[in-house]
């Protein structure tokens, strides 16, 4: 198959960034995204180009690390998938694509289609962990979990962290990522000692980060590649609701 | 001969021993100690965290934009503890025995039972993070079974083990972080180590953002940096997964051990065309339930569900009766390529086999079957829109994981002193091949319970050394190395990507050093690999500069570091004359094409010196002497 690419190219953090046409041809339908633009970069260094910077690294849709808008939709027009796992037998033969950074007030572009998304990595620094020191833990079997506590934990633990919520999101809001945590943590018996304080840290850091409010559009459920369920802002808020009450703040 | 300092005592001892009697840093001594960790995956990431806790200055470097990103989040199927929760017989000591037998007693008794004896810790620690492992209904912890064993041993958190037991890890470094214990350079890569007095004193790394090139000392150096599976190209690994800052240690003087012994996985989406970039892992955990097979006649083209029951050939059931679908991952491989190279193989390629959930559906329905594999099942249809509900899933072997790395003594310390190796990186605890769920936890055991303390018998002779300076000879040679190198790789400016070097490089080793090797095959493959390196550093093209964003010159780096490992890795199948777990020589198996070991000549483990880039490396042996258990056949017929 044929495409032609606009891609978006911007030399560092400082500079502006434009759209660059490309033609792609022969393309195999089972190849996935980003092995098409591995196609163009080898091509482009062909061509003595610079070639695309992007970022990438399991390719199996569980790092988090890649992640684009591909026709102004966060990692293409597939819900719940990760760049890497868009294919372009998704695409139509002769199609033209748009590729830009994951988009948000909080992420710098780095170069081209990196962006620094270190700002989410601080919201977890500022409460999202139980304060357990390695050698310090009790059996594990002396906390019994129901199983269906465990495994809602689950379903909110297994965010990868990719930042597509907030990229989807109009206000770039990182509700859905934080709430997550929050989330996992107070449906476990483990975090109970810490739930007040976590709550409170996690959603400051993340108003202090520069990340947008949540307005309930609930486009980061129909994004999140984990499917991570927009129940878990509302008990973000209410926790949050919940320690104000309390007086923890 | 090397000597491995494994510790007086009993081996159910040893580890006691060594703690009573090894050296401690006092708390406020642990303040004037700075150590430097690379990596971050799920032995990084806990040794910098568990340091950090105990008050040492550590500094954490990777190479992704965040620490959760390790490949360790990519391991699915879970993580061995003999707690016996399941009252099946599981115990430390079964443990310790599955494990020295699964890797053909090519591994130290001492570190091997070490390994199982803290086990149950790593569990107990995950949970206290919030880890959401599976549970019963009852509220407590649920196992399964894995390859190689006959117990329920492995917990899990579906199919996603890896990612959970990571971001545990995670969340912890990340509070050390918060609180300024430690200190994460993302984006960064290990470009040198520096050596000064024969100690490893620090590093030369190069910001990925910015191009800068960065000292930065330490007392100690802890290698976490993972597997190089990633040198046959195409591999479960991620793209990034390389090799370069363990072979930049083993030319600064590390031995690198076992190197030619790497795992295959059974379990993983065949190569569908030229320009793919890696190959998906399917969890081992698929094979409790599914059936392997071929079709018995040649070129079979109907489709599978079309194919009866007495023209299909379940190969591991007919030749491994006692464990069947659950032969070791070595076993399993081999058997799939013997099938596949037989002219059996399936799928449009035909370089695949079976793997069939229709009778397991048939006996508890395809409700529970999704609640047991639902997301790996999404995943495969995901990518190659199949249904494993509705017909078989197709498998084929893929480089996994490296058994072989540096070597280490029981403290986990290379042959450099102060320079310890962690996880993957290690040769340790897996002999000649590793079994499932059991890198989780060495990588877990490692990083949380064994590093932090023998660090510090180490360090406890360093608490009036002071600041480590970064303004001496062996940091400018060391920096001055690492430049050159850069300006090297941008100025060839030939033809050929690093990419394509990469993928020659992967085809010649898949080929010579892979599922199975010979001596004549592995000789032409050191060839081959000698005329591919010549030819990189002639027409390799890297465009752009050094101090910018630049992932074509961090390919280049590592691809050219593949080039020297491969030939080391040759050598050493190359060496080693007898077949032992995933080292399968050809020449040396029985009539019923099993491994054949020979104990007599090589019952070591061959560590290798660098000598010079292109020099034959040095051979060192370290025996292996076994005081408890009786090495024997591998059988699991």
């Amino acid at each position: 198959m044929n495409v032609t690419l606009k891609v978006w190219r911007q030399k560092n953090s400082k500079s502006k960034g434009h759209f660059e046409t490309y033609k792609l041809s022969d393309l195999n339908p089972d190849m996935s995204f980003l092995e098409m633009l591995d196609v163009l970069n080898e091509q482009l260094i062909h061509e003595d180009k610079i070639p695309v910077e992007f970022d990438s690294d399991c390719r199996e849709g569980i790092c988090g690390q890649c992640g684009l808008t591909i026709n102004g939709r966060s990692n293409g027009h597939h819900h719940h998938t990760t760049t890497c796992q868009m294919h372009m037998r998704h695409f139509e033969d002769g199609d033209t694509i748009l590729v830009e950074p994951l988009r948000a007030s909080a992420f710098t572009v780095i170069k081209d289609l990196k962006v620094d998304r270190s700002a989410m990595d601080r919201i977890i620094q500022a409460g999202g962990f139980i304060s357990v020191h390695t050698g310090s833990a009790p059996d594990a079997n002396s906390l019994p979990i129901g199983k269906m506590d465990a495994e809602d934990a689950f379903d909110s633990a297994a965010c990868i962290g990719c930042g597509t919520c907030i990229a989807t999101c109009k206000n770039s809001s990182a509700a859905l990522y934080t709430s997550a945590k929050i989330t996992q943590l107070a449906t476990l018996p483990q975090g109970e000692i810490e739930r007040e304080k976590r709550v409170i840290a996690m959603v400051d850091a993340m108003d202090a980060e520069g990340f947008g409010s949540c307005t309930n559009t609930e486009a980061c459920e129909m994004e999140c590649p984990q499917e991570i369920s927009v129940t878990n802002i509302a008990r973000m808020n209410f926790e949050y609701n919940r320690a104000l009450l309390l007086g923890k703040k | 001969m090397l000597n491995a300092k494994i510790p007086e005592g009993p081996l159910e001892k040893k580890w006691k021993n060594y703690q009573e009697h090894c050296k401690l840093v006092n708390p406020a001594n642990k303040k004037k100690l700075d150590v430097i960790v690379i990596g971050t995956g799920l032995s990084g990431a806990p040794a910098a965290a568990t340091l950090g806790e105990l008050g040492y200055n550590v500094k954490v470097f990777f190479f992704q934009d965040t620490a959760r990103r390790a490949h360790s989040v990519a391991a699915q199927g879970g993580i061995n503890a003999s707690k016996n929760y399941q009252n099946d017989g599981d115990n430390v000591f079964r443990h310790f025995y599955d494990t020295l037998k699964g890797g053909d007693f090519r591994s130290r008794e001492a570190n091997t039972y070490r390994l199982a004896e803290i086990s149950a810790n790593v569990i107990d620690q995950a949970v206290a993070q919030g880890v959401p492992f599976a549970r019963e209904y009852g509220g407590v912890l649920a196992n399964r079974s894995f390859g190689g064993v006959q117990v329920k041993r492995t917990f899990y958190a579906q199919g996603q083990t890896g990612q959970q037991m990571l971001l545990g890890a995670y969340s912890v470094l990340m509070r050390q972080i918060g609180l300024g214990h430690v200190k994460s350079y993302n984006r960064h890569e290990m470009l040198e180590l520096v050596v000064i007095d024969g100690k490893a004193r620090g590093i030369i790394a190069r910001n990925l953002i910015t191009g800068e090139i960065e000292r930065h000392s330490a007392h100690a150096v802890i290698l976490a940096s993972g597997g190089y599976g990633k040198i046959y190209y195409l591999s479960t690994l991620a793209i990034g997964s390389n090799a370069s800052a363990a072979w930049k240690a083993h030319r600064k003087g590390a031995f690198m051990a076992g190197v030619s012994w790497v795992q295959f996985h059974p379990t993983c989406l065949p190569q569908s065309g030229d320009y793919q970039s890696k190959l998906t892992l399917m969890s081992e955990a698929l094979r409790n339930d599914g059936r392997i097979w071929v079709p018995k006649l040649k070129g079979d083209d109907r489709f599978p569900n079309d194919i009866p029951e007495e023209e299909r050939d379940y190969y591991l059931e007919r030749k491994y009766p006692a464990f069947g679908n659950l032969a070791p991952r070595d076993i399993a491989s081999r058997s799939a390529k013997e099938q596949i190279d037989s002219g059996k193989g399936v799928g449009p390629n035909k370089n695949a086999v079976y793997l069939d959930f229709k009778d397991a559906i048939k006996e508890y329905g395809a409700e529970e079957i999704g609640d047991r594999y639902g997301n790996l099942f999404r995943m495969y249809e995901k990518i190659t829109g199949m249904s494993p509900y509705k017909q078989p899933m197709m498998i084929s072997p893929a480089a996994h994981f490296t058994m072989g790395g540096l070597w280490v003594d029981y403290e986990l310390m290379t042959t450099i002193p102060g320079l310890y190796a962690v996880g993957e990186a290690n040769f340790s605890d897996h002999g000649a091949n590793r079994l499932g769920a059991n890198s989780l936890l060495q990588a877990s055991v490692d990083g949380y319970f064994i590093a932090p303390v023998t660090i510090g018998n180490y360090l406890s002779n360093d608490i009036r050394t002071g600041k480590i300076p970064t303004d001496t000879p062996e940091f400018d040679k060391a920096e001055e190395d690492a430049v050159e190198r850069l300006k090297k790789f941008v100025s060839i400016n030939g033809t050929k990507s690093a990419e394509y070097y990469h993928k020659q490089l992967g085809k010649i080793m898949f080929q010579y050093v892979g599922v199975s090797r010979s001596k004549e095959g592995i000789a032409k493959g050191i060839e081959l690999i000698k005329e591919l390196r010549e030819d990189f550093w002639q027409n390799l093209k890297v465009p752009g500069g050094i101090y910018e964003v630049n992932s074509e010159l961090e390919k280049a780096g590592r691809v050219a570091d593949f080039l020297e490992l491969a030939e080391l890795m040759a050598h050493d199948a190359y060496d080693r004359d007898e077949s032992c777990g995933a080292h399968f020589r050809e020449e040396y198996q029985t009539e019923e094409g099993e491994a054949l070991r020979n104990d007599e000549k090589y019952m070591y483990v061959s560590a290798w010196e660098h000598t010079g880039y292109g020099k034959a490396p040095k051979l060192h042996k370290e025996e292996l002497t076994f005081e408890v258990v009786k090495p024997s056949v591998r059988s699991y017929k």
